[in-house]
């Protein structure tokens, strides 16, 4: 089957340190594949290498065929993303945040309302479509960039943590929704998550990173035969050890922890 | 064109719906109207410079300006923290209209926000000699808010968090500001700060406005417009360039 995603020799440093080092993996088209790791392992930075927002120190990827550094529109055409922070505009309301975005993808003016009322009502938001987004739930928010990640028919959707801090049944809802259009359109799903149930649920095939390298590839049922585990969680300690990540802190955490605190 | 607009037309939003903060930007332009217009106009008078509010105006929509467009601009952290600035990082359009529809609803706020202070001013006794110049002030107040939405565009894309931000109003703002011949006439000042005051594109624009609401100029209005003009297209580029080059 052919690949959507292919990725070579990835490395990234931040100031001397290396967050990506040297990671290869694919992903084929139509599935769902799930990218493990604890915190600081390198999984954002590997997304944003991905989706154009960050240049690779060295390392190869190709992108639905393109190559980000030099193709970067048509790479951005071919996906749509759900960031691990928000980035929704909490000013608009959900309708705005939906039309702003289709038309900047240039999507034709029926075809975005038709589709961003369709996306809306698969997310239940339609009925909230004019209010603004700031009077949110973060489970609806949630579900906004979704929608909003999906208008533009994307061949692949970046998920990076979409589930974190949300209720088991929002939860189950949003990974219900991606099913099925995984299903339905054929859509490759690129996720993080740090729930391990929910890997082993839903992906397809999984890759394990951590200090920046890639420590396992294959199927859950693969990573737990690999490494005698009964379950993925156990299988990803064994993986990644025990210890917990200390990290220095980046002023998108600062700024996480004040978000917290003026609920913003 | 669309990015453009798209960009354009959610500043404007932004800037409608947050009554607040128009309300709370006109506390200081009001708060120096009437402190230093009342304040300082007997002894302005008795110096022969004339009538003190008429001089001042000018100088205060400018000032006006000068904070809004800058802080717009200085919203680029603001997007980049809060994350909607990834979105349009990620979509397929060219990163130089996105900066520029941008700066031009930066700019288009701060002129509204311009001619609220200039109907507060006449409220508080400025009177222009005409109201056919006024399109002319007009065209002063784009030109002051383009040109420090991109300087503050520019700044912003430098920056990683809000932490430059007290610096930025310290070192930048208020000396461009204190300096721009906004509130005290240019004649006879030592040469050092007649110097600096020459080379602060504001200057230019404080006087490019005096000269359409008063017919008075320092510079004259030939002058005020060449030098704005081009110093605005040199920080649209420069501007556009550096967030061009944001990495996230
Ligand atoms: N802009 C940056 N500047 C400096 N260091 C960075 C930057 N972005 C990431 N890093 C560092 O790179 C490493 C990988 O970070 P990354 O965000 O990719 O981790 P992650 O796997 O997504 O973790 P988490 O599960 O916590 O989201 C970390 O050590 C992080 O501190
Ligand atoms: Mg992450």
């Amino acid at each position: 089957m052919g690949k959507i995603i292919e990725v070579k020799g990835l490395c990234k440093s931040f100031d001397g340190i290396k967050a990506v080092n040297d990671v290869s993996f694919s992903v084929t088209k139509g599935e769902i594949f799930a990218f493990l790791g604890p915190n600081g392992a390198g999984k954002s930075t590997t997304i944003k290498m991905l989706t154009t927002l960050l240049k690779p120190d060295s390392g190869k990827i190709v992108m639905n065929s393109f190559n980000p550094a030099s193709e970067p529109n048509l790479v951005r055409k071919s996906f749509g993303i759900v960031f691990q922070d928000p980035s929704i505009d909490d000013e608009l309301t959900a309708m705005e945040n939906m039309e702003y975005h289709g038309i900047m993808y240039s999507i034709q003016k029926k075809t975005r309302r038709a589709r961003t009322e369709e996306l809306l009502r698969m997310v239940e938001l339609w009925d909230r479509k004019d209010d603004l987004v700031k009077h949110f739930s973060g489970g609806m928010k949630r579900r906004l960039e979704i929608a909003r990640g999906l208008l533009h028919h994307p061949k692949i959707l970046f998920l990076d943590e979409p589930t974190t801090g949300l209720d088991p049944q929002t939860r189950n809802h949003i990974w219900e929704h991606i099913k099925k259009l995984n299903k339905k359109e054929r859509i490759t799903v690129f996720f993080t998550t740090h729930y391990m149930e929910e890997a082993e649920q839903v992906a397809n095939n999984l890759a394990v990173i951590d200090h920046g390298k890639i420590v396992a590839k294959g199927t859950a049922d693969g990573l737990k035969r690999k490494t005698k585990s009964g379950s993925l969680e156990k299988a990803f300690i064994k993986l990644t050890g025990r210890d917990i990540r200390a990290e220095e802190a980046k002023p998108i955490d600062n700024l996480r922890m004040r978000a917290r605190v003026w609920r913003r | 064109m669309k990015t453009i607009y798209v960009m354009w037309i959610r500043q404007l939003k932004r800037y409608l719906r947050s009554r607040a903060r128009i309300i709370g930007s006109l506390g200081q332009p009001i708060l120096f109207l009437i402190a230093l217009g009342f304040g300082f106009g007997p002894i302005y008078q008795k110096a022969g410079g004339g009538d003190y509010i008429q001089f001042l105006a000018p100088g205060i929509i400018a000032m006006s300006i000068l904070f809004t467009a800058t802080f717009t601009g200085i919203e680029v952290i603001w997007d980049r923290q809060f994350g909607f600035l990834k979105e349009i990082l990620v979509a397929p359009v060219s990163r130089m209209k996105i900066m520029i529809g941008r700066t031009l609803g930066g700019a288009t706020v701060a002129v509204m926000q311009g001619i609220i202070v200039m109907l507060i001013s006449l409220i508080a006794g400025f009177r222009p000699n005409s109201t056919y110049t006024i399109p002319l002030a007009i065209l002063f107040m784009a030109l002051i808010a383009t040109l420090f939405t991109a300087i503050g565009t520019a700044i912003a894309s430098l920056l990683e968090d809000m932490h430059g931000f007290q610096l930025i109003v310290n070192f930048f703002i208020m000396p461009v500001f204190f300096l721009s011949g906004a509130l005290f006439p240019f004649d006879g000042l030592p040469k050092g700060i007649a110097l600096i005051a020459k080379v602060n594109p504001l200057a230019y624009g404080v006087d490019g406005l005096r000269a359409s609401f008063i017919g008075a100029s320092h510079f004259g209005i030939g002058l005020d417009l060449i030098v704005l003009g081009s110093v605005v297209a040199v920080f649209l580029a420069i501007g556009a360039y550096l967030f061009s080059k944001i990495q996230i």
